[in-house]
């Protein structure tokens, strides 16, 4: 299925080498979190899985298939910052990657089909928490909005694999912990492999059903950077998450400061969390 | 307090904006008062009875050799002359803009080009267009293209480098081909910064276009401010300025009220970009 692999990767920018010797084996399904020190080329790999980037050496493959040269529908991504279009609506803003994929010349729909997008675009829209917002502009909307909208936005588009930026980087505490329930509940729900960088270790292993730390091994000014990052910890989150198959949340008399907001009583204000919790 | 503070209240602001506009109507009244007592026929400061008469004779009056009212005739040659330039401009600055901001080989072939295209000073090409297309429409309406496109061209490729690489990496990753990201992502961001160099093209585009009218033409407001030059009519010199000015600042109001009409994201996209 959706297994990413990656062997023997290199990366360097002028001279200085920030990956060094990658291998990795990523299951389908899999939510992998990558953590690292500020500058340790977490992002440069994720960049490459996104081919915005290519490898100096070495090999990735996305189900056995060599990776594209250029980014594409079969990974979706969402960034910290800018990834919304501002000229959009809300609805808009979804409607787009079901237009841009039925509409090639003109990159629009109209009428009967419009409709029938429009309500595919709500529904997603309705499954992130942003039913009644869909006539704003991006700029109306609060950061953990934002990020919401953006993670529809890669939805709709169906992709294989999600790949995450450190998106929820920017957010406060609360509006974080909301972001990370509805974050688990669309692993589960959908057919996807997703890596995210973050720098928050705690949202590592909040989220992820295995968490990866880069780091250089060497890292002296006399090496002349001459030496990478490469993978140091590779950890499998216990107790295991599977995808489709939520755990039941953990009984606590009294919620920490990072976990989601109770999902009972009057601070429950999530209309994407309807029924069960995740 | 300290003077960066103070702030003027929202009669006060209206009342100061006043100010300088009186100012220098009270300086004209004064120094044509003093020329007029000491020779009532001096024409370099008519009076403000003389500017009525001359308004009087252009703008309402039909002229008694060409059957027409001259302002309305020169107004109307003159702006159809920029109308025209502006839109061939606007249409050249989107295309090439568009294609060297988002483009590589497009900016690698033409970036340096238009960088030097844009350095040649207009006015110094007037001869070689009056001699290649004659002294008609063609010639004018060419000069305040070449003027202003190049830096219409230059500001859009600008700007569109300027939109954040994660859109299009965005834009990328819902299937969008780069027609599909020109149409739907680069286009509509760019027209309402567009506007936006337009207003500040519109200076520029009017001294063209006055240059080119006054050099070789037989209507347009520039032509009939140099032809009534001869006869130091300052009476009629300075009504057409005032119309010409009110004219670009009525143009430049509007662009702006379209911009904020037909792109209502753009203010709060711009402020929280």
């Amino acid at each position: 299925m959706n297994a990413i692999s990656v062997k023997d990767v290199w990366k360097e920018y002028d001279g200085r080498v920030i990956l060094e010797n990658i291998n990795l084996e990523i299951a389908p399904r899999a939510f992998v979190a990558l953590v690292g020190p500020s500058g340790c080329g977490k992002t440069t790999f994720l960049r490459m899985l996104l081919s915005e980037e290519r490898p100096d050496r070495g090999s990735i493959t996305i189900a056995r298939q060599p990776l594209p040269a250029e980014p594409g529908a079969d990974r979706g991504v969402v960034f910290q910052r800018y990834s919304v279009f501002p000229h959009l609506t809300v609805l808009g803003n979804v409607v787009l990657g079901l237009e841009l994929k039925a509409a090639p010349l003109l990159g629009r729909l109209f009428g009967s089909s419009r409709r029938a997008a429009e309500d595919e675009a709500r529904g997603m829209l309705a499954a992130v928490g942003l039913a009644g917002s869909e006539e704003k502009y991006p700029a109306q909307l609060s950061g953990g909005m934002q990020q919401r909208l953006a993670l529809a936005q890669a939805l709709i588009a169906k992709p294989k694999v999600l790949l995450l930026d450190e998106p929820f980087g920017a957010l406060d505490p609360g509006i974080r912990a909301e972001i990370h329930v509805l974050m688990q509940k669309l692993w589960h729900e959908r057919p996807l492999t997703v890596v995210m960088v973050t720098h928050d270790l705690s949202e590592a292993f909040s989220l992820g059903t295995r968490v990866i730390a880069f780091e250089r091994r060497r890292n002296e000014p006399s090496d002349g950077g001459r030496y990478g990052a490469t993978i140091t910890r590779d950890f499998a989150v216990w107790p295991k998450r599977i995808a489709g198959e939520p755990r039941p949340p953990k009984k606590k008399s009294m919620p920490g400061r990072d976990d989601p907001v109770p999902l009972t009583g009057p601070l429950r204000d999530d209309p994407a969390l309807q029924g069960d919790a995740p | 307090m300290r003077l960066i503070n103070r702030r003027p209240a929202p009669g006060v602001a209206r009342l100061l904006a006043l100010v300088p506009f009186v100012l220098v109507m009270v300086a004209y009244l004064i120094g044509s008062g003093i020329r007029l007592s000491e020779n009532p026929s001096d024409k370099l400061l008519p009076s403000f009875a003389s500017f009525a008469a001359a308004i009087d004779r252009m703008a309402f009056q039909v002229d008694q050799r060409t059957g027409d009212i001259l302002l309305l005739v020169d107004t109307e040659a003159s702006l159809y002359r920029l109308f025209a330039a502006l839109a061939i401009a606007v249409a050249i600055g989107l295309v090439l803009g568009i294609v060297i901001g988002l483009l590589p080989y497009f900016r690698a072939g033409l970036g340096s080009f238009v960088a030097v295209v844009s350095m040649v000073p207009p006015l110094a090409l007037l001869p070689i267009l009056f001699i290649t297309m004659g002294l008609g429409e063609a010639s004018k309406i060419a000069l305040i293209v070449i003027g202003v496109a190049p830096c219409l061209v230059r500001d859009v490729a600008l700007r569109v480098g300027d939109l954040p690489p994660q859109q299009s990496i965005k834009a990328q990753t819902l299937g969008a081909s780069t027609w599909q990201i020109v149409l739907r992502v680069v286009l509509p961001q760019t027209l309402p910064r567009l506007i936006d160099s337009l207003r500040l093209q519109i200076g520029p585009a009017w001294l063209f276009l006055i240059a080119a009218e006054a050099i070789a033409s037989e209507s347009g407001l520039g032509y009939r401010i140099f032809l009534v030059r001869r006869y130091l009519a300052m009476d009629v010199i300075l009504p057409y300025v005032a119309w010409i000015t009110l004219l670009a600042f009525l143009m430049d109001r509007a662009l702006a009220i379209l911009q904020r009409r037909a792109f209502p994201w753009f203010e709060a996209a711009r402020a929280s970009g």
